[in-house]
């Protein structure tokens, strides 16, 4: 099968390249000599990013005008394996689009997809994906059998991105084939939620709440937090399901994968679905009031006590430094 | 309007679960519930079938050993009636094999709106819904968190990275949402009564014209190679509040020099 190939599924945001897309040009050029980057929109804007980062070259689609991005490149991505000029490799990140683009092609081709991959390791001529099961306790080694190509769906965070020098890559079209029915779902409107300070994925500090805070007003205290520590605010999922606060804010399996300095998990228990989202973090910091909940099991420093006394006291320390 | 549902039948995600030791994969041979990511997708279609005034839920699911008790619980939730494609030779599907099934039970009753949930519970993939809508030649929107159908077009608000896309899609459709996105209403009294008698049509894969070797274990295109113990994390120091907590961590971070 080989991998000397890699095709990795180019994002961006009005700022420049997706960190994810970075992340995995940084792995990806160190496993193939071929690496490249396809995408939809405007690869122009990029280019010298990505070439920065170790692609050669930049396949794009080109303008949507509003199209889901999905159909669209699997089916772009099909046609150039048809005509023997795809990748052995793809790589997706586990985002949004990256699902629909792998789930797609995985059909056009007739070939599974690996999910959930945290690191690619080199077996002979192939790559096996390791998968984090069971809360991150073990861990599952999946390469594919028959031919490729491979597409992988990698989550974020799981390579450091690192730019290696390279010229700025080659822009090249790539046409998107015969959409049939599927490429129908149209774009209107995009809302952006208000948020201020830095992203939840790329914070140096996350102030994360659960549901030990009690109620949906309590949470001000994270996003207070996490003002006055120039971090972002964070949740468990149980208090983004009860609508305190958007899935954006979620940490965890099912929400975001954070790896900062310091993660401070405030009345959150710590289920094995929460801890896969964050136990990557350099150093853990958990206030709880149950000595025995789980999330102490990885903490660098536990509180055994009371958010609503430990919080107020800590926010109160920190206004009178400032 | 009809709308499928997806819906898969897990072990209880609250057990912890267990890694067979022969195909070193997630135990299923243990009492199965409904994935409680899909009784979003099965009160969202019951919701949408109210509001159009016509037409029915029905559920389509695949298990390699018969089970049915989660989706008798969908069925008391108020679904009318569910496709159970039950085959032993499932077992040990890919997510691929998997939307195949689906597709093929699905295209048996021509719905205009096909739901599921972003990602089951166990697997979390997250690539079946798009694959179901691929094989279909639907179009599809995922990480819908928000749905509206009017006219035959379903109005969906799509989860972004910044935000929320509002994305307009014509039916037939597949359509994914998150969990928290609606309210599960509680099975009744009455409603577990009925959803005894509700018909569910139990299918082999012969039934489907699947060719069983295309599926489960022989029709595995990945293998699990591997299966380690990760390295653990170690914990540090536990201290009880004293009413100094809020010293100590920021001492902690003080040290890390990160303020
Ligand atoms: C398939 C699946 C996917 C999931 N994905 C995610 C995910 O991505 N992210 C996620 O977070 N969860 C996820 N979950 C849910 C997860 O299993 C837990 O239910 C959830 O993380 C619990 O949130 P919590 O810790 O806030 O609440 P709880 O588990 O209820 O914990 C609350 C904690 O607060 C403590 N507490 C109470 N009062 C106080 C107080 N006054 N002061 C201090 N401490 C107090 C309690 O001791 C307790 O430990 C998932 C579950 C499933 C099944």
């Amino acid at each position: 099968m080989g991998f000397s190939k890699i095709w990795v599924h180019g994002e961006s945001t009005e700022v420049g390249a997706a960190t994810i897309t970075l992340e995995l040009l940084a792995k990806a050029r160190e496993l193939a000599d071929v690496v490249e980057v396809v995408m939809a929109g405007d690869a122009d804007a990029v280019a010298a990013e990505l070439g920065d980062h170790g692609a050669s070259t930049v396949h794009t689609i080109g303008a949507l005008n509003g199209g889901l991005v999905g159909p669209r490149l699997a089916s772009a991505i099909a046609a150039a394996t048809g005509a023997g000029e795809g990748p052995n490799v793809l790589l997706c990140g586990t985002t949004y689009d990256g699902r629909d683009v792998a789930g797609r092609l995985s059909v056009k081709l007739d070939v599974p997809v690996i999910t959930n991959v945290v690191d690619l390791v080199v077996d002979g001529d192939r790559l096996i994906g390791q998968e984090p099961v069971f809360g991150g306790t073990k861990d599952v080694f999946t390469g594919f059998i028959g031919d490729g190509p491979a597409i992988f769906l990698v989550r974020p965070k799981s390579f450091p991105a690192e730019p290696s020098g390279g010229p700025a890559a080659t822009v090249a079209g790539l046409e998107v084939g015969d959409l049939g029915g599927t490429g129908g779902a149209m774009v209107g409107e995009r809302f952006a939620e208000e948020s201020t300070g830095p992203r939840l994925d790329e914070a140096n500090i996350v102030v994360s709440g659960g549901r030990g805070l009690g109620d949906a007003e309590k949470y001000e205290m994270i996003e207070t937090l996490a003002r006055l520590v120039k971090g972002a605010p964070g949740a468990s999922r149980a208090v983004v399901d009860a609508g305190w606060v958007p899935y954006a804010y979620q940490v965890g399996q099912t929400g975001k994968v954070v790896k900062p300095t310091v993660y401070l998990a405030c009345g959150i228990s710590g289920a094995t679905q929460h801890l896969v989202g964050m136990k990557g973090s350099a150093n853990i910091i958990a206030i709880n009031k149950d000595a025995e909940a789980p999330i102490f099991g990885i903490a660098d420093l536990g509180i055994v006590g009371d958010v609503h006394k430990v919080l107020p006291k800590l926010i109160e320390a920190l206004e009178a430094r400032a | 309007m009809d709308v499928v549902v997806c819906v898969k039948q897990i072990p209880d995600p609250a057990d912890p679960g267990e890694l067979d030791a022969e195909t070193r994969t997630l135990r299923r041979d243990v009492k199965l519930i409904l994935d409680e990511s899909d009784s979003y997708g099965v009160e969202m279609a019951l919701q949408l079938v109210d509001s159009a005034g016509e037409g029915e839920v029905r559920l389509v699911s695949m298990v390699p050993n018969s089970e049915m008790s989660g989706l008798r619980t969908a069925l008391a939730m108020g679904a009318a009636s569910a496709v159970l494609v039950s085959d032993e030779a499932l077992a040990g599907s890919d997510a691929l094999s998997t939307a195949k099934v689906l597709a093929a039970a699905i295209r048996r009753s021509e719905p205009d709106l096909i739901l599921a949930a972003t990602e089951s519970s166990d697997g979390y993939t997250g690539t079946v819904p798009v694959q179901v809508a691929e094989l279909l030649g639907l179009p599809s929107v995922t990480f819908g968190r928000e749905v509206t159908v009017a006219d035959g077009v379903a109005t969906v608000k799509r989860q972004t990275e910044a935000g929320y896309d509002v994305v307009e899609c014509p039916l037939p459709a597949v359509v994914s949402v998150t969990a928290g996105v609606v309210e599960p209403r509680y099975p009744s009294f009455k409603g577990i009564m009925a959803a005894k008698n509700k018909p569910v049509d139990e299918l082999d894969l012969a039934g489907l014209g699947i060719d069983p070797t295309t599926v489960g274990w022989s029709g595995a295109r990945q293998e699990i190679v591997d299966v380690v113990d990760a390295a653990a994390r170690e914990s540090g120091e536990v201290v009880v509040d004293e009413g100094d907590a809020h010293e100590r961590i920021l001492a902690f971070m003080d040290e890390l020099k990160v303020l």
